[in-house]
């Protein structure tokens, strides 16, 4: 029990420590927020007119198609928070701060609880920036609360497995700019799936893997959305 | 729990370490007692920071004892971390927090309650000069700051054990005070401290007793006046105009020469008489010097006395200039 309350209390006192570090460097925040508002603007702008038209016949436009990749955006949205996870704890293990709390009698998982909840925070505040410029792009989503709730515990349990691979991916990196290419696939699985386009538009073997790969399934609940 | 504190506060026999094929400690047998300062001095690379690491619980030796506080370092290292306090090598600030902050974390995760946290921090604060600085991010902090803040955050949960892996390395004389100021106010409170370095003056004016370690293995140990009394101390150096003053000078006199700086390293203690018996020489043989210099013994004289070679690290240097 007393290693419990321990373990709680350091990882509350970790969070704490990210939280200040997204405050006093926004700049991380917005720019893991950036990178799929740019591509739901060059995906909605530049390919939307086609691409609608590809996905529901000749009544399909710019709007359907917003409405199609929403989800997709959503996922590269969490993957690229992951990266930043990735990021942060590399530059922690490459400074003497990390030894530091190793040699102090602390709970050793928190220093891990503290990115990984700091990162769902800050994938939630992604997300929500990422949802407000979709609304404002003109996504109606059809969904009631109930789906909302559903689509938003399944991006958190999504965001939750794979910031913990990520924090790995940011353990084994042996240098900081490492950590910023490992998790790269992850933002380009949803490219590779029913993300942005049909997979039955696609070649044999391309369409297995699209189908099968996992991050096709957790969009799609969210396009009853 | 022991009811009367443990005379000693380090004993390890016989620890070792490699990695890979690379052995980095072979066989050290350490015994430091409490409320003394006990320096570990050599160059880079003879394995300072690894001990420091295995009795930090940083690393676990490949074999061999110790007991840090009286609590073996393998069945009970979170008792030794409750004891000890550390300082490595590179400063374990965290950038992005601002000092004050950098300090009450430690205090939250010594689990201080927020009224003990907020006075041990405004205490440590003034005591290492970092009121005004306190409110700015730690990474806009010069070296010597930066060393005070770590420091500070070592001392936050009364350490009775504090490593101090190379403090002064990379700061300026000024700041090098500082920090020995703050070393010998820590001992005075009987707090016991194991400071490694590679600056023999360091060693000599804070350690009570001092450890030469070289390639893994320890070579000597005693106070730094029996240390002292082993190495012959200190050289002369003479430059010369030529190459051919250089020639003459070195058939003449006994010492080692370097011919790029032309010049020549003659052993001696520093000492009037063996100066003057220097300048008689170089005036009978008729040796003209363009410069003389006297050295106070070194870690290279420490080295060379106790080894028979000079230090590893300065082996690397003459390498790496040719």
């Amino acid at each position: 029990m007393n290693t419990l309350t321990h373990a709680a209390g350091d990882s509350a006192t970790m969070l704490g420590r990210q939280l200040r570090h997204m405050l006093r460097y926004p700049s991380m925040t917005l720019l893991l927020a950036g990178m799929p508002i740019v591509f739901l603007l060059l995906f909605v702008y530049v390919f939307g007119g086609a691409m609608g038209a590809g996905l529901a016949g000749a009544s399909g436009g710019r709007a359907e198609y917003l409405d199609y990749i929403v989800p997709g955006i959503m996922l590269i949205t969490v993957a690229s928070a992951a990266q930043g996870t990735a990021i942060s704890v590399a530059t922690d293990m490459t400074e003497g701060v990390v030894a530091r709390f190793r040699t102090m009698p602390i709970a050793r998982v928190s220093v891990l609880t503290g990115h990984v909840v700091g990162t769902l925070v800050q994938t939630l505040i992604s997300v929500a920036i990422v949802t407000g410029v979709a609304l404002l792009l003109g996504f109606r989503p059809d969904a009631g609360p109930v789906e909302w709730i559903a689509a938003a515990g399944l991006l958190s349990v999504v965001t939750f497995a794979l910031t913990w691979l990520s924090v790995a991916l940011g353990m084994v990196s042996e240098s900081v700019e490492t950590a910023s290419n490992l998790p790269m696939p992850l933002v380009f699985l949803p490219f590779l799936g029913s993300g942005f386009v049909p997979t039955d538009t696609m070649p044999t073997g391309l369409r297995w893997f699209a189908e099968y790969q996992p991050s096709p399934p957790s969009s799609r609940p969210c396009v009853g959305c | 729990m022991t009811l009367h504190p443990p005379q000693a506060a380090i004993t390890a026999t016989g620890l070792r370490k490699s990695f890979g094929d690379h052995v980095v400690l072979d066989g050290i047998d350490l015994d430091i007692p409490a409320g003394t300062i006990f320096s570990l001095l050599g160059p880079n690379g003879a394995g300072k920071s690894t001990i420091v690491k295995i009795l930090s619980t940083l690393i676990s030796a490949d074999s061999g004892q110790a007991r840090v506080l009286g609590h073996d370092l393998a069945q009970d290292p979170d008792a030794v971390r409750t004891a000890i306090g550390v300082t490595g090598q590179y400063s374990a600030v965290d950038g992005l927090l601002t000092g004050e902050e950098n300090l009450l974390l430690m205090a939250n995760l010594h689990r201080l309650g927020r009224r003990r946290a907020r006075r041990r921090t405004a205490e440590l604060l003034e005591r290492f000069d970092l009121v005004d600085a306190a409110k700015k991010a730690a990474a806009t902090y010069s070296g010597g700051m930066r060393r005070r803040l770590d420091l500070a955050m070592t001392l936050v949960g009364d350490p009775r054990l504090i490593f101090l892996d190379e403090p002064t390395t990379g700061l300026d004389p000024r700041s090098r005070r500082g920090v020995w100021e703050i070393i010998r106010a820590l001992v005075a409170d009987g707090v016991t401290v194991f400071l490694t370095t590679q600056y023999l003056e360091e060693a000599d004016r804070l350690a009570d007793r001092i450890a030469v370690l070289d390639r893994g293995t320890l070579v000597a140990e005693g106070t730094p006046a029996e240390l002292k009394r082993r190495v012959p101390g200190g050289h002369f150096r003479l430059r010369f105009a030529e190459a051919g003053d250089l020639e003459s000078a070195a058939r003449t006199l006994d010492g080692s020469r370097d011919d790029d700086a032309l010049a020549l390293q003659i052993p001696g203690d520093g000492g009037i008489e063996s100066l003057r018996a220097l300048l008689d020489r170089l005036d009978d043989e008729s040796i003209k010097a363009e410069e003389l210099s006297v050295h106070a013994p070194d870690l290279d004289d420490v080295f060379l006395a106790l080894t028979g070679h000079p230090s590893a690290d300065n082996n690397e240097r003459k390498a790496a200039s040719r």
